[in-house]
């Protein structure tokens, strides 16, 4: 058994800090005992909009330098036939599971919420907010504090359960857009996902992926991640956080922890070993034994700057 | 699927290629033809992605049992690191992963149509086929005489074969597409199985369309995690009442689809032979 290591997002209590990331987690029946759920403290479904997608063309993936380049699209099969079908695989995999809602429209995401909130097994709701606005015709959600602040919130009055605004890494003001969403009545914050991104295909003349744009996920981008984590945790002390970007070891995901998350998602890391989640919560563990520290909680923020000791 | 750390019996020269054997009894003991399995490249960060491999020959039985065995080409520093591997060392492999090739229930006469790399996943469907009684004709391609895999293993699996390379180092002069017409209905044949790069399932979806054969194909696509979980293997697969096509995963609902619902204009897919069998090398 792995030796458990409990953490508090304010009242949601996860056995382990390492969360799979949205997108990464399938639909339940693929990888089974390969994640080592015991070892595992969440995961985040894909994200789900009311009706189906069926995502971008391919090519979908690419590999860069210590990178994935990737775009599927929001490929789901819909939120009645999520509720229906997947969800309840999910919760079988003995993992805790975090729902991620998206959508066109502030109409659309509370439309997702009030299916998901109430079904079995679901512990959190994420609102990924980094997707195109549709009402307001802007390229983001997130391209105003105050309209990320909105949706969120929103979503937030419509669930029983706790909700996380994910945030991109990259945004102008990103620890605005943080407090924005918090008094808007949120939960908690993620802050995660990929960086916009492209790749070209020189010798065919063609962009590697069919979608032309799309988003840096992967070791490359961990710096980036931890510098949005110690944004955000500075802007809005408190306020539970789920950092991710690039971890592939315990040692890293300490480094987000000390830069103020209070949990950690695991994205690529899981892509290329399912059991990568568990690994990583046991490098923690051993972490945390190596510096005398009892608790992930204890090393939040706990980074040492300026002058201090 | 399994996750095994498997000791690396031989690497060895397949022509153009490279073939590792491997001892993975719970792998070996499940892998069907049109299966494949994913190996871990270098520890380190710069090149991250499991690569995946077509299994072409797996032993349960006799002196080789629990062994099975993967072809590549080296096109990229993943590749090149497998190709280095001593023997005894071991490799970081999950498998067996996706849908095999279905055999046929009734039908008799098989012909197996593969080009490059992507014939390896043919060998294995060859011998068992035969061993369920099926009549097995190949046609198989490459570049060049290098490159078509597994020649003299092709003769032995099979009671008519036809081998073409683009240079004409062995065999006729061509494409495998050129000659498929021409060989079926000489052959009588009753069901295709193909594998290769894009054009060459196409062409041969289109015939098998045309003629009313039932035909599989394995395909080959960029894969993310190979495990299904990432959605980043898409393949568009018209739906059964006819509403439109869906995105389904090559690594989980596939390899080996029907070609006749492939969605063939609208799949990005690889659009020649990739640098190693389904990924990037």
């Amino acid at each position: 058994m792995p030796r458990p290591l409990p953490v508090d997002l304010g009242g949601l209590a996860l056995r382990s800090p390492i969360v799979v990331a949205s997108g990464c987690a399938g639909t339940g029946k693929e990888v089974g005992p390969l994640l080592e759920p015991a070892g595992v403290g969440a995961l985040v479904s894909r994200s789900i909009t009311l009706a189906p997608r069926i995502g971008s063309a391919g090519p979908r993936v690419a590999e860069t330098p210590s990178g994935l380049l990737w775009s599927v699209g929001l490929q789901n099969p819909g939120v009645a036939a999520f509720v229906e079908e997947e969800l309840p695989r999910l919760v079988r995999t003995g993992v805790p599971v975090i729902v991620s809602v998206t959508g066109g429209s502030l109409e659309e995401f509370v439309a997702v919420t009030s299916r998901v909130h109430v079904a079995p097994g679901v512990v959190a709701i994420e609102a990924h907010l980094d997707r195109p606005d549709e009402e307001l015709d802007r390229p983001s959600f997130c391209a105003r504090p105050e309209r990320a602040a909105e949706v969120a919130g929103a979503v937030a009055r419509m669930s029983r359960l706790p909700v996380f605004a994910k945030l991109p890494c990259l945004l102008p003001d990103l620890g605005d857009a943080a407090r924005s969403c918090v008094r808007a009545g949120v939960h908690g914050l993620t802050v995660a996902g990929g960086l916009p991104a492209m790749g070209v295909d020189a010798e065919r003349g063609r962009p590697a992926l069919g979608s032309v744009a799309g988003w840096l996920s992967g070791p490359a981008i961990r710096p980036v991640a931890l510098r949005a984590v110690f944004d955000v945790a500075r802007a809005v002390p408190g306020v539970p956080l789920m950092g991710g970007g690039g971890v592939t070891t315990g040692p890293e995901a300490a480094e987000l922890l000390l830069a103020g998350a209070w949990a950690v998602q695991v994205g690529t890391a899981t892509l290329v070993d399912p059991g990568a989640p568990a690994r990583i919560a046991e490098g923690v563990a051993a972490y945390l034994g190596a510096h005398g520290v009892s608790s992930p909680a204890d090393l939040r923020g706990g980074l040492r700057t300026g002058d201090g000791p | 699927m399994k996750r095994a750390r498997a000791e690396v019996l031989s690497v060895r020269r397949l022509g153009a290629y490279h073939a590792i054997t491997l001892v993975a009894p719970e792998i070996a003991e499940r892998a069907r033809p049109g299966q494949f399995i994913s190996v871990a490249v270098p520890p380190g960060r710069a090149y991250l992605l499991r690569r995946p491999f077509w299994v072409h020959a797996a032993s349960r039985r006799g002196g080789w049992a629990g062994t099975f065995e993967f072809a590549f080409d080296v096109r990229g520093p993943g590749t090149a690191w497998l190709a280095r591997r001593p023997s005894h060392t071991s490799l970081d492999v999950i498998g067996p992963l996706g849908r095999a090739f279905a055999y046929p229930r009734r039908l008799r006469t098989c012909l197996l149509v593969g080009e490059g790399h992507g014939a390896a996943a043919l060998q294995f469907l060859a011998e068992e086929l035969r061993a369920r009684g099926r009549r097995v004709d190949m046609l198989i391609g490459g570049a060049t005489l290098e490159e078509v895999f597994k020649p003299i293993e092709a003769k032995r699996l099979s009671t008519n074969l036809a081998i073409v390379t683009r240079d004409g180092s062995l065999g006729d002069r061509g494409r495998v597409i050129d000659v498929l017409e021409e060989r079926a209905a000489r052959w009588g044949t009753e069901v295709v199985y193909a594998a290769g790069p894009r054009d060459v399932l196409r062409g041969v979806a289109r015939f098998c369309r045309e003629r009313r054969i039932p035909a599989q194909v394995a395909l080959e696509e960029r894969m993310g995690c190979g495990t299904g979980l990432c959605f980043g293997c898409a393949v568009p697969v018209a739906r059964t009442d006819g509403t439109g096509f869906d995105h389904l995963r090559a690594c989980v609902e596939g390899p080996v689809f029907n070609a006749a619902r492939i969605v063939w204009d609208r799949w990005g897919g690889t659009e020649d032979a990739p640098a190693a069998p389904l990924s990037a090398g």
